[in-house]
């Protein structure tokens, strides 16, 4: 039994397996998942990351008007980039989503999660030659609090009241309320720490990462050649490495299949069939924590009605979306915005599936009559239109009648989402439970699109915000997910999965849910075979 | 002049004695002047057009977080409350000293982004016109020596079929066989500051076979229709008569005085060369002025849409005016009028 797992192991090494097919043959096989995740490791880690190489990515996701400034980072390839030259305190472990150390050696917090203490790497040399310090931390976290830097990682900061030195290698970070997530938050890819903070040169790309920047050509390609003397062992593995801009899906897929570039982005459910039949090819899907919606105001006229918020919710099929939006490459979702790509994600919600009975009486009950108007837009996601009608033939089925408006994708982030009563939409998701409903489902959040507002829903998050107690934080997190679902004006029929093709010269793909391409860790955690 | 004296006497000093005096000069200069004004006329449309465009930069840019203020911020700065003629003539005004200003999205110089673009643009569509206007003018002569026999057939049939294929078909058709299937041609075409210029050469061979395709067609069939026009006058006949051979009568009596239509489908080819190759340059992931144009036209960067326009637009009027004054220096009843 064990022999064929180090087989398919060995399989997995070579990327010839995807580690969830190994999983999905150990769990067969009769082996628990924490055994055999760490079999796959020990195995993989026996063939050994292959050193050495010139690593290719063709990436969709980049424009002329991209900077090296992670302040301004918004896109999939200065994301991915940064994880080649940059690093942050700390990232997010693949395997459960928790804080892992990186610049910041170890943290620990005060007992009200108020006061957090960081201890910064000794050690570490910036591309410059500089040693990192925690002054270089201090300044880096302080740009990005500012309102002028316009960081993306502002909204983060914002809950961070003082950030200041405390002994020569720690920084003493202090919030205004509890906050239990602070570590998570810290991974967050703005945060690369720059020499000096990146005040005098934002985009000079000198970080602390495995390579250094050796071509920026905006919207065209960047390169990376290794950093000699990098602190960390198991990442940075091939020689350099390079993102060429491939925004044409059909011209990603030639240049992976020709064998030009080892690994693509963003490929295509519809023409995911196509790309299997390469034989040099294998596709590395990933569940996120992203999600397709059809968001209801809970404040207006119909949607006040929780009998009709119901009724909609009851006549979803969510099985089909996946199938046919999705093509499989997703996973139904429960009408809370949580999956199990969350830390202290509850298992045990029941799952709500397609009951055209429940609907019809739910619908009865409302007293709801006449056709409800759904807008939509494939700027929403990727087949949203062909979502709408899908859910109003099985609305139907359940005798609800959906009217169907179709709005330009041009102003409909301005026009129709966080307006209109009824759309569909998507989310990206945030690295924790607690920034997701901060986000979105507290009251009075500025994207709060479902207009949904509970007192004893925005008691839970602060509570359950400053809980350093596990068990007890999961068990809040638990009882909100069920006040969204039963009450919130979301339905939420699926998760999307990232989906990577990865040419089979590739081994060490690792699925992470953090982001797409292995939350930009690819092309420093794989190598060439 | 041999003719200069018939026309009136030149009075000396004055403009319209000079131009008299050089009928041609005044020709050119005034299709120069024309372009001049056409140009002008297509920079008030292109601002207008893009003014009354739906979609705004400020919403584009933001995308799902564009709250109010966040957008009425960004107007303000990018000075977009101002009226529209003066951000018109404030435009211009730049443009005349050769300044397209900044782009919205990442605050770099427009025209320094646009220099290195159009030098790639140009290269490709230079190394594809001194492939195809040869070619295309050699395979005219040679279609219309064999005229209505096998070879002419042949030439038609692929040329034809060439220029029916949309330009992307044949792009992927060339990518699939050359880079996926036989794998020896070189595929994503990106071509980059340090690159040798064999390296470079070789870079671009799919795009320039693709865009010599779908231009080839267009220009061969002129010159085969010009010069087989030609072919049926008394002269050749005589020509034929005297016992010269085919292919001197085609290229040293024919081609001179069917050049006029030549030059003309010729220019506007090259033309298409460099302001076509949108699409092409996107398929081939080629860093050239289409793509930046795409990259700008997506997140409504507008000073990159409207340099991007003008450029192409003073390409296109630029090569028109040649082929005007090229028709006219080619055919001697303008060369030398009454």
């Amino acid at each position: 039994m064990t022999d064929e797992l180090k087989d398919l192991g060995m399989l997995v090494a070579r990327g010839q397996v995807s580690r969830r097919d190994f999983l999905g043959r150990a769990a067969a096989l009769g082996l628990a998942a924490p055994l055999a995740t760490s079999l796959l490791s020990s195995t993989v880690l026996a063939a050994g990351p292959n050193k050495g190489g010139h690593m290719k990515l063709g990436m969709n996701g980049g424009t002329s008007a991209d900077s090296l400034d992670p302040a301004t980072f918004a896109s999939s390839i200065p994301f991915t980039f940064g994880r080649v030259w940059g690093e942050t305190l700390t990232e997010t472990s693949p395997v459960d989503g928790s804080p892992v150390p990186v610049l910041a050696e170890s943290w620990e917090a005060s007992p009200d999660a108020k006061s957090w203490r960081f201890k910064i790497r000794k050690g570490v040399t910036f591309h410059n030659g500089k040693e990192m310090t925690a002054d270089d931390v201090v300044a880096t976290l302080l740009r990005h609090s500012d309102d002028d830097a316009k960081s993306g990682a502002l909204g983060v900061m914002k809950t961070i009241q003082g950030i200041k030195k405390d002994g020569d290698d720690g920084v003493l970070v202090t919030l205004d309320s509890g906050n239990a997530d602070l570590p998570y938050m810290l991974s967050d890819y703005h945060l690369i720490i720059q020499p000096g903070g990146g005040v005098e040169e934002p985009a000079a790309g000198i970080g602390t990462g495995p390579y250094k920047v050796s071509v920026n050509e905006p919207g065209v390609r960047y390169a990376a050649e290794r950093h000699e003397g990098h602190w960390r062992e198991g990442v940075g593995h091939a020689d350099s490495v390079e993102i060429l801009v491939i925004n044409d899906l059909t011209a990603r897929m030639a240049a992976l299949t020709s064998g030009q570039v080892h690994m693509i982005n963003r490929v295509d459910p519809k023409t995911i069939g196509l790309l299997k039949r390469a034989p040099t090819v294998s596709i590395e899907n990933t569940a996120g924590r992203g999600h397709y919606v059809f968001i209801m105001h809970t404040d207006k006229e119909p949607f006040l009605n929780t009998d009709l918020r119901l009724a909609l919710k009851h006549a979803m099929n969510r099985e089909q979306m996946v199938e046919q939006i999705l093509r499989g490459y997703g996973t139904v979702g429960n009408d809370f915005p949580i999956n199990a790509a969350y830390a202290n994600f509850s298992d045990d919600i029941p799952q709500r599936t397609f009951d055209p009975d429940k609907a019809k009486f739910h619908f009865k009950k409302s007293g709801h009559d006449g056709a409800v108007l759904l807008r939509t837009s494939n700027a929403a996601f990727n087949g949203a239109e062909d979502a709408a009608v899908l859910f109003q033939q099985s609305c139907s089925q359940a005798g609800i009648q959906i009217e169907i408006k179709r709005e330009p994708a041009d102003g409909y982030w301005s026009n129709v989402w966080n307006v209109q009563p009824f759309c569909t939409s998507y989310w990206g998701g945030r690295p924790t439970q607690d920034q997701m409903y901060s986000v979105a489902y507290q009251t009075g959040a500025d994207w709060n699109d479902t207009k949904w507002s509970r007192p004893a829903f925005d008691e839970l998050l602060v509570a359950a915000r400053a809980e350093l107690d596990e068990a007890r934080r999961k068990e809040l997190y638990r009882e909100m997910a069920l006040m969204v679902r039963d009450d919130g004006g979301l339905i939420l029929p699926m998760f999307n999965d990232f989906i990577a093709a990865v040419s089979k010269k590739v081994g060490g793909y690792v699925h992470d849910a953090g982001g797409e391409m292995s939350n930009g860790f690819a092309p420093i955690r794989a190598w060439l075979a | 002049m041999s003719n200069a004296s018939t026309s009136p006497p030149a009075s000396k000093g004055s403009a319209g004695g000079f131009f008299s005096s050089n009928p041609l000069l005044a020709l050119i200069l005034q299709r120069i002047f024309l372009g001049f004004i056409l140009l002008l006329a297509i920079s008030a449309l292109l601002f207008i057009g893009i003014e009354v465009l739906p979609g705004d930069f400020a919403q584009a840019y933001l995308g799902q977080s564009a709250t109010p203020e966040a957008i009425a911020n960004i107007r303000k700065e990018l000075g977009l409350d101002a009226p529209l003629l003066e951000r018109y003539f404030g435009w211009l005004g730049g443009v005349l000293q050769g300044d397209f200003g900044t782009s919205w999205a990442n605050k770099a110089s427009v025209s320094e982004q646009i220099g290195k673009r159009l030098g790639n643009t140009l290269f490709l569509a230079f190394w594809a016109a001194v492939v195809s206007v040869p070619l295309a003018i050699g395979l005219g002569m040679i279609a219309v020596h064999y005229r209505n026999r096998f070879i002419d057939r042949l030439i038609n049939v692929i040329s034809l079929a060439a220029i029916s294929l949309p330009e992307f078909f044949t792009g992927y058709l060339l990518i699939l066989f050359f880079a996926v299937n036989w794998g020896i041609a070189i595929f994503p075409s990106t071509v980059f500051a340090d690159m040798s210029f064999g390296d470079r050469l070789a870079a671009i061979a799919l795009p320039c076979a693709t865009l010599v395709l779908v231009v080839l067609a267009h220009m061969m069939r002129m010159t085969r229709a010009a010069i087989l026009n030609i072919m049926s006058s008394a002269y050749i006949e005589t020509a034929e008569l005297k016992g010269l051979d085919a292919f001197r009568i085609i290229a040293k009596h024919a081609a001179p005085n069917a050049i006029a239509p030549i030059i003309n489908v010729v220019a506007l080819n090259l033309a298409y060369l460099v302001v076509g190759v949108v699409v092409v340059e996107v398929i081939f992931v080629y860093p050239g002025m289409g793509q930046y144009l795409v990259d700008a036209v997506t997140i409504r960067d507008m000073p990159v849409v409207q340099a991007c326009g003008l450029v192409f637009a003073a390409v296109y009027i630029i090569l028109n005016m040649l082929a005007d004054v090229l028709g006219i220096l080619a055919n001697p009843r303008l060369r030398h009028p009454k």
